[in-house]
């Protein structure tokens, strides 16, 4: 019944939530994930992608945790978008995470809806979508999953977790919650905590989508509606967030879109307000609303000093694993300060660390993008640590 | 803390290793196996010869492009300044500190100095001696602020702001409690002078002093 529900009224990116183009990992009733809620999910699933071989001694795998919109294709083409890999600069062959090297795991967090469970999967109780009947998921929630998801694929120790933003979150947790199954870490233009300016951002979004009515109540599955709208004015304000100032008046200024003079109406004369335009009509078409919702709200809620007593040190006392931490100048979302706050706690905590800063007028996206300071500098972090990991180099590929 | 520039005199001379004879002369004062935080590591060179040694280096550089060098080298080494980052350390999270070239760049060098026998039991400091005869004589008879062949920036480009002499040196170390285990002065090409020589007579001969610290306890 749930398959004629699936090709009958759910577009291509609804049949993605359930059955994806990746591998997927199928935990039954009897192995549920434990939430910080205090509730139980099960049975649930985590749609994951790999690249490159595991070696023989299980020690290369390389865990990708992404970011907010993000998901598992990380070096491939997009199945929706026919888009390529979110991080092919820095994920794939002789890239800086070699997947001649390294064995590169990417699950989808709990809560996306690229194929691991969350609120547009089905409810296997009510045999609907879940909606706003899905449990509210927390970063640690997200880690506990792909602890989980190790576990089944045999991997006890990564020698890497990297990500940035709200993956370099699940990083920090990683390295917080198992610190002897992490060997380096990447928590790049990352915070340990949400700050107010971005919950309050954040809190911005979410209500865009609330106000849409086609949201009906996080109902729009039941109802045959979409929230478009609302989704996207929520990822244009965002986008903002994600760029600079400098970097807006670079790419647009104040051109007019395919005109010379204001049409005097509030069409989109300007570039940037296409490109935003854009930007939004694009990100519904491979997002669900709801999820935007609950990923939104699990950064919030994360604050890994708050569960060591408000001492983030404590959170990294002792922790064996490297780290490398990264900012960007003109990130205004996780600014440099958030990342001197990953530092100080581990120095603070005895951790081997090395930090940079990157100039440049990219903004937050920009640890996503070509920036050759950051290519260098995750690939010499990782050579030396898979030398002292005792990693050969890269396979003849 | 130390901007990127040029390499002065002293500090190209060179052992046939390749290793920097400043480099050496520090690196010998530092046990083996050993925990070392190098503030002001510029380009991570002498973390990399410590590395040889067995060291646990760590490093803290001002210059963006220093310590994206260093990280891209493997080096552990965070962006930050002598003057406001050395706080956040633990106590005796270290065993060895090692302040190069770069405590008469520091806002408060006696804090500096405080920290750094509070961060590790001891801490290797090297400094250009402002008592050195050239100098003395630059100000005596040429009347201007010196500068020497190691010492080349004029006063109002330098980031150096806070100069001493070896005497002074000495004071300071009285003055915060840090007992003086090993000294070398050393000349301007970074050899060191004749040991047991007098103080006054490192002081008027030598362009660079090495002091190895450490906290009484």
């Amino acid at each position: 019944m749930a398959e004629t529900q699936l090709t009958d009224d759910r577009d291509l990116r609804e049949r993605e939530a359930e059955k994806p183009h990746s591998p997927v990992a199928r935990f039954s009733a009897d192995e549920p994930l434990k939430l910080d809620a205090g509730v139980e999910l099960a049975p649930f699933q985590i749609a994951y992608q790999t690249y490159g071989t595991l070696n023989a001694a299980r020690s290369n795998a390389v865990l990708i945790c992404h970011a907010l919109t993000g998901d598992q294709h990380v070096a491939n083409v997009h199945p929706l978008t026919r888009k390529p890999g979110w991080w092919e600069t820095m994920v794939g062959p002789g890239k800086p995470i070699d997947t001649q090297r390294y064995f590169v795991i990417c699950p989808n967090v709990v809560g996306a809806c690229m194929g691991t469970t969350g609120p547009a999967s089905l409810d296997p109780k009510s045999g609907q979508v879940y909606g706003l009947d899905f449990p509210v998921i927390t970063i640690r929630d997200m880690v506990r999953a792909q602890a989980m998801l190790l576990d089944r694929l045999g991997i006890d120790t990564l020698f890497s977790v990297a990500g940035g933003s709200m993956g370099g979150m699940q990083v920090l947790q990683w390295a917080a919650s198992f610190p002897k199954r992490v060997f380096s870490a990447l928590p790049l233009a990352t915070a340990t905590r949400h700050s107010a300016q971005n919950i309050a951002f954040h809190e911005v979004g979410r209500q865009a989508v609330m106000a849409d009515p086609e949201w009906k109540g996080g109902r729009y599955f039941a109802a045959g509606t979409r929230p478009h709208r609302g989704l996207a004015v929520a990822r244009m304000g965002a986008h903002i967030t994600y760029l600079s100032d400098a970097a807006l008046h670079r790419k647009f200024g104040r051109k007019f879109q395919d005109r010379q003079n204001p049409t005097f109406s509030f069409d989109a004369d300007f570039e940037v307000e296409s490109y935003l335009r854009h930007q939004g009509s694009t990100f519904v078409e491979r997002f669900d609303a709801n999820s935007y919702l609950y990923l939104t709200r699990a950064m919030d809620y994360f604050d890994l000093a708050a569960d060591y007593g408000g001492v983030l040190a404590k959170a990294f006392r002792g922790t064996p694993t490297r780290f490398c931490v990264v900012s960007f100048t003109s990130d205004w979302l996780f600014p440099t300060s958030d990342s001197r706050a990953i530092v100080h706690a581990l120095n603070a905590g005895g951790a081997r660390v090395s930090f940079a800063e990157i100039e440049t007028d990219k903004g937050h996206d920009a640890f996503l993008l070509d920036e050759p300071e950051l290519l260098a500098i995750v690939r010499g972090f990782l050579d030396s640590a898979a030398q002292a990991r005792g990693l050969g180099p890269a396979a003849k590929g | 803390m130390r901007q990127r520039r040029d390499l002065t005199m002293a500090e190209s001379a060179r052992a046939p290793t390749g290793a920097r004879l400043d480099h050496l002369l520090v690196a010998d004062m530092v046990e083996p196996n050993s925990r070392v935080l190098d503030v002001g590591c510029g380009d991570g060179e002498l973390l990399k010869l410590l590395e040889t040694r067995g060291v646990d280096g760590r490093g803290i550089e001002l210059s963006r492009e220093g310590v994206n060098e260093c990280v891209a080298k493997g080096l552990a080494v965070i962006q930050g300044n002598a003057d406001t980052d050395l706080a956040d350390y633990p106590d005796d999270a270290f065993d060895y500190v090692i302040l190069s070239q770069t405590l008469q760049a520091t806002r408060h060098p006696r804090i500096v100095i405080e920290h750094l026998l509070r961060i590790a039991r001891h801490a290797v400091v090297s400094f250009p001696n402002f008592g050195h005869w050239r100098i003395r004589l630059q100000i005596l008879f040429g009347g201007r602020m010196p500068t020497t062949p190691n010492l080349p920036e004029t006063w109002y480009d330098t980031p150096n702001i806070h100069f001493c002499t070896i005497k002074d040196f000495r004071e300071l170390c009285d003055v915060v409690g840090a007992k003086m285990e090993k000294a070398v002065a050393l000349n301007a090409w970074g050899r060191p002078l004749r040991l047991n020589a007098p103080w006054w007579f490192w002081n008027l001969l030598g362009e660079q002093a090495v002091f190895l610290l450490s906290r009484r306890t």
